[in-house]
């Protein structure tokens, strides 16, 4: 259908089965992809100079070093054979399980909460990572699904606990917003499996059950941010501050915005985490909608290409895993986004590529050389494991 | 082989539609993103562009320099010094116990301080900074500079407070400024600005307007934190205006020295009203103001018998006595029931009825005409002139004299005095017996009269105008009318009346008999012209006259009040001195003394005539210029 099945390299790597070679992978990395990524990034470059009042050494080159490193990483994924991730894809899951363990017990607290642990220079967010990892994991279980077995509940229970002890690991640090994202994540991934429409009913009138008493068990501060999401203006120098605040900087930039360095928001500091969290505040407010929607249309295209390369991918690992990863972004994206213009509850999502830090870089630069490696080893005939 | 192949290719259909559908929901949320990004930037963005504006922009008053009063040579006698200090913005600080806490680490609060930062904070809006610590030294402020970023809302300032070079000397006359109160606010910006003082009493509150000036405002470029990033625009206010006034700051201080403790003195220039120097003992400091006066200060200067506070020279009420004969006198040859030669016989009492009134002098003065009856202060001689010309016509004259009528003095909370009438007293359901008027005759009864308005009696007999003491000689260097003698309407009492009041007054100083032979001016300063005046503050029971007693014997505070009117020279009347001693036993003995003596430095001090008016303002007429 999508694919046009008389590509002489295609042929030939069907014919040699198990591996082509280095140049011809290069060639099929997709590059224009790359280019997406380096335009996204360009543009984290322009607002974080901004935000670092126009100086680079503050947040910009950091962030395009760091981009550069992802870079680099991405393209070395690529080139790694779909199959060999395919089989490390369970002892990767454990590791992230094991790291989520770690956080907990030796986790550094920042803002109340364990989620970085210390690998050398780097600090690391295990949650973030996991998200891959469960991707990883759940595209390799339900690869080997056939329709006899999706249709056996019992086949459904080792994939579902998959996602329920990182996210009840993620709970417990407590990250709220990851462990929905991470959540969201598994029921798009078993949905795209082929998973009944009736059994997602089943699943969502639990959650909604099970809402209230999790509500209960919530922290202070999160049921501050709700409280606070559903009525910004009940406190505005409390926890509505923020909100408030990056509204404020998105409406007054406009339809052009005040022009790089122009905004008042961001340089006179109203904007909290203007660098980091509210990072697309600073787009918005010195590039106006123009700016705000050009960049929404750039992270779109990236989403886009992530569902493109899932449809066309030849094996269902590669499918479920394009799409697992296309979904992770999108998440990001959407939260982000959604967050800052005050559709949602703060979560502490960045926006990936453009906000600054590294850990969220380089964990979403991973995704993409695994996305890449799907869309170079997207014709691979996996060996026959229908047992 | 090909059933698998077919469940392959079925199952890439389901991911397929399943795929599609996600993407769908993906690019939906987008979408719905992209909708919320046009609503808030365009359909409401102009909304929170005025919210950006404002966020950026802080308009903040400026406080316009308090005017300085200046003495009529333009020394200044309230001026200001530079006062550093520490604020606090609520806003700013966010925790304000927390922030206070760590402030008073490095620089020490009291419980009281912190009390008082509170309420303010309470009462102003949260951006408006509220006063922590005034007065500051070096080193406080250092070390308040150097812990800044743990003290966030705290900024230092300087900020200028009054300073009264004169202290206790001109006390009563400039007045004090304090901080505003509750009910002030509100009805001017400016007054909640931190530090702002307005005036409490005297000159500060009488032109409070003209000295505080009009807030200026500043327009400020701040970022969340409050910091000021550049300043948009400034509009300047109008700095308060300098006002002069007429006591000579010089005079003022020697006129004080000659005034022990319960002494009031009033220095007028009896052709213009102008007053001079105008001293009451004992004064304060107005200083101790500036930084607010402490609960047991406050306690030390309202509990003292002779108040401090109080300006006795216009809130003092007193008994005339015998200096206002002067107006019995004037009533009673104006309405002409006597003449100036009329003779009138004092065996040393009077009888009405079977009431005997005394005389002062036991033994009588005799046979006496007007002039003998002021120069000796005969009694008997006014019971019986009262009698003759009735209250009515006594008050009447008295309120042409300026006394029990609101002179209007610029020193808010002045008492107008009482000067009885017959209707006075119906109104308070008693009948006015003749009796009365008998006594009212010598200045006993009733009368509550202030010093300044026997001052102003004494410059209108010496002048023949209605002057009326005042004290502002120019506003922001305009001047004021009332520095001219012209400005001042005659009396339109017969000039041969008041020439015969005053060549009396001349003898009661400079002839044998008279009763302040000894305030004769020394050397060649002129002659003064004045009258005597013991009143009594507990009634004489006739077994004590009997007994023959001795005021020296009493209790001080039973002891009559001393007062003395005078004016100088004689000839060509410039000065008018009032002075009062309470319970200072006789006015000859204890007043005239210092009046001669304060009379006798303001002479000195103006050997010159006394400093000319300021030139006139431009619309005055070319003819009316004084040369």
């Amino acid at each position: 259908m999508i694919l046009p099945d008389n590509r002489t390299y295609e042929r030939r790597l069907l014919m040699r089965g198990y591996s082509f070679g280095v140049l011809e992978k290069l060639w099929a990395i997709p590059w224009l992809f790359v280019l997406l990524l380096c335009a996204v990034a360009g543009v984290g470059y322009v607002a974080l100079l901004s935000a670092g009042e126009g100086v680079a050494e503050a947040y910009a080159s950091k962030h395009a070093l760091r981009f550069g490193f992802g870079l680099v990483l991405m393209l070395s994924l690529s080139l790694v054979d779909i199959r060999v991730i395919a089989r490390l894809a369970w002892p990767a899951y454990a590791v992230g399980v094991g790291l989520l363990v770690l956080v907990l017990l030796h986790g550094n607290v920042g803002k109340g909460a364990q989620r970085w642990i210390d690998i050398g220079p780097v600090q690391l967010q295990p949650s973030e990572l996991m998200k891959i990892l469960l991707v990883l994991a759940l595209a390799s279980w339900f690869r080997r699904a056939s329709w006899e077995r999706m249709g056996n509940p019992l086949f459904l229970i080792p994939p579902a606990l998959a996602v329920l002890v990182p996210v009840a690991l993620i709970l417990k640090q407590p990250n709220l917003g990851t462990a929905l994202i991470t959540a969201t994540i598994g029921a798009a991934m078993f949905w795209a499996a082929g998973v009944r429409l009736w059994k997602f009913a089943i699943l969502f009138a639990g959650v909604g059950l099970a809402a209230p008493i999790a509500y209960e068990r919530l922290h202070d501060y999160q049921r501050a941010r709700i409280t606070t999401f559903l009525d910004p203006e009940s406190d505005p120098l409390g926890a509505g501050y923020n909100i408030i605040q990056s509204k404020i900087a998105l409406g007054s930039g406009g339809l052009w915005g005040k022009g790089f360095l122009q905004g008042t928001q961001g340089h006179l500091n109203f904007l909290p985490e203007k660098q980091t969290d509210f990072i697309f505040t600073m787009v918005a407010e010195e590039f106006g909608l123009v700016g705000a929607l050009g960049t929404l249309a750039l992270l779109a295209l990236v989403i886009v290409f992530a569902l493109l390369t899932a449809l066309r991918c030849r094996h269902g690992f590669g499918r479920l895993l394009a799409l697992g990863l296309g979904m992770n972004f999108f998440l990001y994206v959407f939260v982000n986004i959604a967050m800052v213009t005050g559709s949602i509850p703060v979560g502490g999502v960045p926006l990936p590529l453009i906000s600054h830090g590294g850990s969220a870089v380089l964990t979403v630069m991973l995704g993409f050389g695994l996305l890449g490696s799907v869309h170079v080893h997207r014709d691979v005939e996996f060996a026959a494991s229908h047992d | 082989m090909s059933a698998a192949r077919k469940e392959e290719a079925a199952r890439r259909g389901v991911f397929t539609r399943r795929a599609l559908v996600l993407g769908g929901i993906q690019l939906g949320a987008l979408g719905f993103l992209a909708y919320r990004l046009k609503k808030l930037q365009v359909d409401e963005g102009e909304r929170y562009a005025t919210l950006a504006e404002e966020n950026r922009i802080s308009a903040r008053l400026l406080a316009p320099p308090r005017g300085r009063v200046l003495d009529r040579e333009g020394k200044v006698i309230a001026g200001s010094q530079s006062n550093w200090r520490a604020l606090i913005v609520a806003e700013d600080a966010r925790d304000v116990p927390a922030v206070l806490e760590t402030f008073s680490r490095i620089v020490p609060l009291t419980e009281a301080e912190r009390g008082r930062i509170e309420r303010e904070l309470r009462r102003r809006r949260r951006f408006i900074p509220v006063t922590v610590r005034e007065f500051l030294s070096w080193e406080e402020m250092a070390r308040i500079e150097m812990n800044a970023p743990d003290l966030p809302g705290i900024s230092v300032d300087v900020g200028a407070t009054r300073e009264y070079p004169e202290r206790e000397h001109l006390a009563h006359i400039v007045g004090y400024v304090a901080p505003p109160a509750e009910a002030d606010m509100g009805e001017d910006p400016l007054l909640e600005l931190p530090g702002i003082r307005v005036g409490r009493a005297g000159v500060e509150r009488f032109h409070d307007k003209a000295l505080r000036g009009r807030a200026g405002s500043i327009r400020l470029e701040v970022n969340a934190v409050g910091r000021v990033i550049r300043e948009l625009d400034r509009r300047e206010g109008q700095p308060g205006q300098d006002v002069q006034i007429s006591v000579d700051a010089e005079l003022q201080r020697t006129v004080r020295a000659r005034c022990e403790e319960g002494t009031s003195a009033v220095v007028l220039d009896a052709r213009t009203g102008e007053v001079l120097a105008m001293a009451t003992q004992p004064s304060f400091d107005p200083n101790l103001f500036n930084a607010g006066v402490s609960a047991a200060q406050w306690r030390e200067w309202t509990s003292r018998r002779q108040t401090p506070l109080i300006n006795k020279t216009t809130n003092g009420l007193y008994a005339p006595g015998s200096t206002f004969k002067m107006v019995v006198a004037l009533a009673a040859l104006e309405a002409k029931v006597c003449t100036p030669g009329e003779r009138v016989h004092c065996p040393g009492h009077y009888d009405l009825g079977d009431t005997r009134f005394h005389c002062h002098s036991r033994y009588g003065h005799g046979s006496l005409d007007m002039r003998g009856g002021i120069k000796l202060s005969c009694d008997v001689y006014f019971y019986e002139m009262a009698r003759r010309t009735g209250i009515d016509r006594i008050a009447a004259m008295a309120r042409r004299l300026g006394l029990g009528v609101d002179l209007e003095i610029e020193l808010p909370g002045t008492r107008r005095g009482l000067v009885p009438t017959r209707e006075w007293r119906q109104a308070q359901g008693k009948p006015w017996n003749l009796g009365d008027t008998v006594v009212h005759g010598i200045g006993q009864g009733f009368y509550q009269l202030t010093p300044l308005s026997l001052a102003t009696m004494t410059a209108r007999l010496a002048t023949g105008r209605a002057v009326q003491p005042h004290l502002t000689r120019a506003v922001g260097g305009r001047p004021v009318k009332g520095m001219r003698p012209d400005d001042w309407p005659p009396l339109g009492i017969p000039e041969r009346d008041l020439k015969l009041v005053r060549e009396a007054m001349w003898a009661v100083v400079n002839e044998e008999g008279g009763t302040a032979r000894g305030a004769r001016l020394p050397g060649n300063l002129g002659q003064l012209a004045g009258k005597t005046g013991t009143t009594q503050v507990r009634r004489v029971s006739r077994e004590q006259r009997e007994r023959g007693f001795r005021v020296e014997s009493m209790p001080r505070e039973w002891r009559p009040h001393a007062l003395f009117v005078c004016f100088a020279p004689f000839d060509n009347p410039q000065f008018a001195v009032m002075v009062i001693v309470e319970h200072g036993t006789s006015g000859s003995g204890a007043a005239a003394p210092i009046a001669r003596d304060i009379m006798a430095d303001t002479i000195n001090r103006f050997r010159q005539p006394v400093t000319a008016p300021p030139a006139r303002v431009a619309e005055a007429a070319p003819g009316t210029a004084r040369p």
